[in-house]
């Protein structure tokens, strides 16, 4: 028995309560990242990749949310039971958090070198000017220009990639083992995205740590990760190494979101028009019988809506939620 | 900062004078006379009455008599009461400490009710304890304060006789028996303004609150691995506290223009009850004085207002 991975999330049910009914937002995801590993998650808004990734943290709010099964394992013990004062000892000391949107993640009542200098001193009990110091170190390290001085400006005077590179030396103020990045890039622009990406990629080189990377770019995910889950409608529906996953993706639907990626070369042409997936993501209060992906499935057969499809290893390390992933090897 | 406060007051100046304006001319075309009583009272000549009159300038154009009046508060003077004889500045000095009090105190009631209750109450949206604090929040500042004073004074001085229902500036009493007497006297209006005040607020900071726990920012801090009291009070009060503030801060005319109506249920003799006197015996060198002394506060409790949002907003900055 080798020793427990980093986090381990195993069969995570995670539901919400609404005046319609309950929508099963997260429906038995399994999730492993191990030390130093990127894992991405990738998927369509609405597939349950946020709602797994905040669970990890318990930063859902509970309720209207629950988890009704699972267990998210860090370093083999369960977060799922844990009281409030156990989990505060793994935020941000253990497992650091990037948000979606840099422009309202950050309070905008306190300089950032207080924001960052609160976690420090939370976690590590150090002084208010050495934590102050410390929260320069970090500003430094995610390149910031000037950051003894930037330490003392407010959010406000920071553009939105700076925000960004702000919440990752926030995050990353502890030294965490993890590090949740959630749509990190999305609201940023495409120039300051592959910066930003830069900078996760490097400093987790740097820091050794392990990154869970949530995304619906499948170009982010070709650029950071090594391993890629495919999430669809709350369930995972396909889980490889990169490399295998954007040779031969076993999945329709993850077909269908590599060919939704703009290719450069292809560009344009009377005869490459991006392809889109057709059709929207079904809902998650009342899900369909069967494959929750045949209704927008090309190869769809009457078989697929008979029952649930598993999970299958289809080849070593790579898994698909398809009945016909056998034919696309 | 300097530079903006002097800028402020400066723009001060050209209201209150248009304030002033507005004031002088309504009360000069307003009906009425002070020397009315004299025109009915048989012993006093209508020559003697316009001899008065003459004197008094009451007969010259409006926009003179105002200038004589703007140049006279320039001096500071203020004038003297026609009515009771004596200056204006005088009896406003007079009353105005009891006002404050009575107004201040019941600031403090109010904040003291609605801070702690409205953020517990939007900390536990929907639960019991915010249910009951809504419903009492709306009682209470849907009952105007002479329906409640009235019910006061019938429930804890007429039947319960705990408490006096007129308000007294010549306690007998010294010492600590002195203080007893006064806060006594002082509760029943002090609360009565204090409990509507606190009713409305409560309202409004559980929304501010509410607004504000909801912002990506607080989940931030809830991801920092801060304790829930911690990120209540600092990321959470700390901004609902902007709008509060700013509301707080501009309704404080409002709270004297209220204060006016309690202070007449409960014969407090403040500056309020003064202004009603005054209008009902045509006294207007002391309408004048205090709707301008509101004047004053309404404009100084405006630029608190900015001053005290720029300080608690880091995002706007005085130029």
């Amino acid at each position: 028995m080798t020793s427990p991975r980093l986090l381990e999330i195993e069969g995570l049910k995670v539901h919400f309560r609404t005046d319609d009914g309950m929508v099963r937002a997260v429906d038995g995801v399994s999730i492993g990242v191990d030390r130093g590993e990127t894992v991405s998650v990738v998927g369509e808004s609405g597939c349950g990749k946020t709602v797994t990734a905040m669970t990890v943290l318990k930063l859902i709010a509970m309720p209207p949310g629950r988890i009704v099964e699972g267990s998210i394992l860090w370093q083999g013990g369960d977060i799922v039971p844990m009281g409030p004062d156990q989990m505060r000892s793994i935020r941000s000391k253990e497992i650091g958090f990037i948000f979606q949107e840099p422009m309202t993640s950050l309070n905008p009542v306190y300089t950032v070198g207080e924001q960052i200098a609160e976690t420090v001193r939370q976690h590590e009990g150090l002084s208010r000017k050495a934590a102050l110091d410390r929260a320069a170190e970090m500003l430094r390290l995610v390149q910031i220009p000037n950051p003894s001085r930037r330490v003392h400006d407010y959010p406000h005077q920071f553009s939105g990639g700076m925000r960004q590179r702000v919440m990752i030396a926030m995050a990353l103020s502890c030294n965490p083992k993890l590090l949740i990045a959630d749509e990190p890039t999305t609201a940023l622009d495409v120039t300051i995205q592959a910066q930003i990406l830069d900078l996760l990629n490097e400093t987790k080189e740097r820091l050794g740590m392990a990154v869970l990377l949530i995304t619906h770019a499948m170009g982010v995910v070709a650029e950071t990760a090594q391993r890629v889950v495919v999430m669809y409608a709350g369930k995972v529906v396909e889980e490889a190494p990169v490399e295998a996953l954007f040779e031969r993706p076993l999945h329709p639907y993850t077909q269908g979101l590599i060919r939704s990626i703009p290719r450069l070369d292809l560009a344009a042409t009377e005869h490459h028009r991006l392809e889109a997936i057709p059709g929207t993501v079904p809902s998650l209060l009342h899900p369909p019988h069967g494959c929750r992906f045949a209704a927008r499935c090309r190869h769809a057969i009457p078989e697929c809506t008979a029952g649930e499809p598993a999970l299958r290893e289809i080849r070593p390390g790579h898994k698909a939620r398809c009945i016909r992933a056998e034919e696309f090897l | 900062m300097t530079q903006y406060l002097i800028r402020r007051l400066l723009i001060a100046i050209p209201s209150l004078l248009g304030i002033s304006v507005v004031l002088f001319t309504v009360l000069a075309l307003a009906p009425g006379d002070p020397f009315e009583e004299l025109a009915t009272n048989p012993a006093i000549p209508p020559e003697v009455r316009a001899n008065l009159r003459a004197s008094l300038g009451l007969d010259d154009p409006i926009w003179q008599r105002y200038f004589n009046w703007l140049f006279a508060m320039l001096r500071g003077e203020w004038g003297y009461s026609f009515v009771s004889r004596i200056d204006v500045d005088q009896l406003i000095l007079q009353r105005l400490p009891v006002t404050l009090v009575v107004i201040g105190a019941s600031q403090i009631v109010a904040l003291a009710i609605a801070l702690p209750v409205g953020v517990y109450a939007a900390t536990r949206p929907y639960s019991i304890f915010d249910q009951i604090a809504n419903t009492l929040a709306f009682i209470g500042f849907s009952l105007p304060t002479f329906f409640t004073g009235l019910l006061f004074i019938l429930f804890f001085s007429v039947y319960l006789e705990w408490l006096p229902f007129v308000y007294r500036t010549d306690l007998s009493e010294t010492g600590w028996r002195w203080w007893w007497e006064q806060l006594r006297q002082s509760i029943m209006p002090v609360m009565v303004l204090g409990l509507f005040q606190g009713a409305a607020w409560t309202r409004f900071v559980r929304s501010a609150v509410l607004d504000v726990i909801r912002l990506d920012h607080v989940t931030t801090a809830r991801a920092k691995g801060l304790p829930e009291s911690r990120i209540t009070l600092r990321h959470v009060v700390r901004n609902a506290l902007i709008p509060v503030v700013t509301l707080v801060a501009l309704q404080m005319p409002i709270v004297f223009g209220g204060a006016i109506v309690t202070e007449q249920i409960f014969r407090v003799p403040g500056i309020g009850s003064l202004l009603i006197s005054a209008i009902l015996s045509n006294d207007t060198p002391v309408i004048m004085a205090v709707t301008f002394v509101f004047a004053c506060l309404v404009i100084f409790f405006n630029l608190l207002a900015d001053i005290l949002y720029g300080w608690l907003d880091p995002r706007i900055s005085y130029r």
